[in-house]
């Protein structure tokens, strides 16, 4: 039985796709990164699919599903590392996975992560920064 | 349609007699046709080759142009027509060169009596019309690859991605979309993304000439496709006249930020970066 690993980078959790994801695979990765977001109280979430070929319905709904349970935990998901020829098959599908953020690389990942981390700060700091919130 | 054994010695002879007026009035009729876009010396050789071909034919009793022995012939013909299918002139400008031959037998007929009679004059037409037909085909089969070739041309070189700004790229589409532009296009941009590692695209349309439906269908595609790799893609060069166009068609390109000019986009690129840079600065300090 696979299973996919789920890494702690300081604020991050990383989870690299590498296998082909079956029913049972997809489950088991959900329930763990359900309980490794509630047990390390981290606050992203990157999904790596840059080995993976082929990203069919199946993998767009996993996805889906697991940036709607980070969201429920208070942790925001990026799916970084998807491949020219996959974004475009996705789209010949009409797969446009609009529930789901996206970045270039892993980098560009946790860049984006943390720039949603200083915007809710951002708020609460209070009124000499709103200028910035407001032209986002 | 083919030639008997004396009448292409008929031929032979006839051609070999009156060598030197024959391609002299011939070059005339053809310089007459082309209007002098191509000069006297070339077209006298070409001329002179083909008077030589046709007699090395007929000597070795050609009967038709297909037959093994019409292969010098059939060279040298198709060898002009490729030159004229290059030079831009048109098919019946071409062919004139080989139908012109009639008129001068015609000619040399009328003035010597003794030359031949009308049943000669008939088979060897036939087999000037062969020729003529041939070096149509050879016109058309030239023309044809020329083309091909200027489309895979086309395709190779109007579909540059190039790099603005640091994480900026931008493609300049120039000429008309169709499926397969578009897919390349596509795949270029996508691949440049991922190996630039850039996050921001700007599409130029300036230099395409109409959008339709179909073409805006293209470019919306290549947008969220750039979108699920995490991309963002800025839609620049609307013409007035295309924006018109866009808002009759009711194509909605939904929250895709589009400029009227590049540097519009570029600006907008910038600004955006700025508000990330500012950020990471604010967290550093914090």
């Amino acid at each position: 039985m696979e299973r996919v690993p789920v890494l702690k980078i300081g604020d991050i959790l990383l989870v690299s796709i590498q296998v082909d994801m079956s029913d049972q695979t997809a489950v088991m990765l959900q329930e763990d990164l359900a309980e490794r977001i509630v047990a390390t109280g981290c606050h992203g979430v990157i999904i790596d699919i840059t080995a993976l070929d082929i990203v069919d319905s199946f993998v767009g709904r996993m996805l889906s599903t697991i940036a709607s349970i980070s969201k429920v935990l208070d942790a925001e998901t990026v799916v970084v590392g998807m491949r020219p020829a996959v974004a475009i098959t996705l789209v010949e599908l009409g797969l446009s996975l609009n529930s789901i953020r996206t970045a270039l690389n892993v980098e560009r990942g946790m860049e984006l992560i943390a720039a949603a981390r200083t915007d809710e700060w951002v708020m609460v700091d209070g009124d000499e920064d709103a200028e910035t919130t407001a032209t986002t | 349609m083919a030639l008997s054994a004396e009448e292409s010695g008929w031929l032979a002879r006839l051609l070999t007699k009156n060598a030197e007026q024959l391609i002299r009035r011939w070059t005339e009729l053809v310089a007459s046709s082309l209007r002098g876009r191509l000069s006297h010396a070339e077209l006298a050789r070409q001329v002179q080759e083909l008077h030589r071909s046709m007699i090395g034919a007929v000597e070795n009793g050609l009967t038709d142009l297909d037959s093994e022995q019409g292969g010098e012939l059939r060279a040298v013909l198709a060898e002009l027509s490729r030159g004229r299918a290059r030079q831009g002139f048109s098919a019946s400008e071409t062919a004139i060169s080989v139908f012109a031959l009639k008129d001068v037998l015609l000619e040399l007929m009328e003035e010597d009596q003794n030359a031949g009679n009308l049943r000669d004059f008939v088979a060897f037409s036939a087999l000037i019309d062969q020729m003529g037909l041939f070096t149509f085909e050879s016109f058309v089969r030239t023309r044809e690859s020329l083309i091909a070739d200027q489309a895979e041309q086309l395709l190779e070189l109007s579909t540059p991605v190039v790099k603005i700004w640091e994480g900026v790229v931008a493609v300049p589409l120039v000429g008309t979309l169709d499926s397969a532009r578009a897919q390349v296009v596509m795949e270029r941009l996508l691949q440049t993304l991922v190996d630039t590692g850039s996050p921001y695209a700007i599409i130029d349309i300036t230099g395409v000439p109409a959008v339709d439906t179909q073409v805006a269908q293209h470019i919306l595609k290549t947008v969220v496709a750039a979108r699920l790799m995490g991309a963002d893609c800025i839609i620049s060069g609307i013409r007035p006249q295309i924006a018109q166009t866009i808002v009759a068609l009711g194509i909605e390109f939904g929250d895709i930020a589009t400029k009227a000019s590049l540097a519009d986009a570029l600006r907008h690129v910038l600004r955006l970066t700025g508000v990330d840079n500012a950020r990471r600065h604010q967290r550093r300090e914090s």
